[in-house]
């Protein structure tokens, strides 16, 4: 077992991942300052549990969401969440005219993905309901298995599929909508969507 | 395999969660398969630009009461 100071010092190095986390999960910057600061205080306190040689980072996660689940969420108001139905496959691919500019030989549409800045990515993973949102967060950002995904979240790995599935196509048509909104799509694409 | 369940398998496959025989049948039907071949590398695509969109700077100070909290030294963080 490491010390506790080699440990602080590991666990530092992911602030900025955990920070981005916690600003997706609380939607505020204060609120994410001060849950990033007591999972820090709670896993130097706890680091003991902590089993030397598994992941760290997943480990920290996983205070992270309990952390944000049990002591936080419950004393803040919340932004209102919305559940979309289902939508086709390839939602954003074929509203952006991938399928036939595929057949055309020509893909105007990840130059529109490019372009999408990054306040309208964060709003649409930010409108996702709060279990959706987790589980595309952490596994389409921080690259978790669904494996880590089902320890940190602490429901089974079928539970974890559902929730990317869903999570990932409601992105989609959040992408979709932010954009259309702020007149980020080209013209026949608009024309094409809604 | 047909494209709709090539559409299923494709989100196991870059979530590196298949077998290598899983892997072969859905590359083979990707390239085979000129619409879930352009969707995929879309899908590729959009993971990039969510996961580069989605990083956000630890505020200085945020950073330096962490340290200090847990007896780091100050300007030694990452």
């Amino acid at each position: 077992m490491a010390d506790q100071a080699q440990f602080a010092e590991l666990a530092m190095s992911y602030m900025d991942a955990l920070y981005s986390a916690a600003l997706r999960m609380t939607r505020n910057p204060a609120d994410a300052e001060d849950l990033v600061q007591e999972t820090y205080l709670r896993a130097y306190r706890g680091f003991g549990g902590f089993k030397e040689g598994t992941n760290l980072k997943a480990w920290l996660y996983k205070i992270l969401t309990n952390t944000f689940i049990n002591s936080y969420r419950a004393k803040k108001r919340r932004p209102e969440e919305t559940d979309l139905d289902d939508t086709e496959d390839f939602y954003l691919y074929r509203r952006l005219g991938g399928l036939e500019a595929a057949a055309a030989d020509k893909t105007p549409e990840t130059e529109v993905l490019e372009s999408i800045p990054e306040a309208v990515v964060k709003e649409a993973l930010e409108a996702l309901p709060e279990q959706f949102r987790m589980a595309v967060m952490l596994a389409d950002v921080e690259g978790f298995s669904y494996k880590e995904i089902a320890d940190i979240t602490d429901v089974p790995i079928g539970t974890v599929m559902s929730r990317l599935h869903r999570g990932r196509k409601q992105l989609q048509q959040r992408l979709w909508q932010f954009a259309d909104e702020r007149g980020l799509l080209p013209e026949p694409a608009t024309a094409g969507g809604s | 395999m047909d494209c709709e369940k090539a559409y299923h398998r494709m989100y196991h496959y870059l979530d590196g969660e298949l077998t290598v025989w899983r892997r072969w049948v859905i590359t083979r039907h990707l390239d085979r398969c000129p619409p879930c071949a352009g969707g995929y590398d879309f899908e590729i695509e959009l993971r990039q630009v969510i996961a580069s969109r989605c990083r956000d700077q630890v505020p200085p100070d945020l950073k330096r009461r962490v340290a200090d909290a847990l007896g780091l030294p100050a300007d030694e963080e990452h």
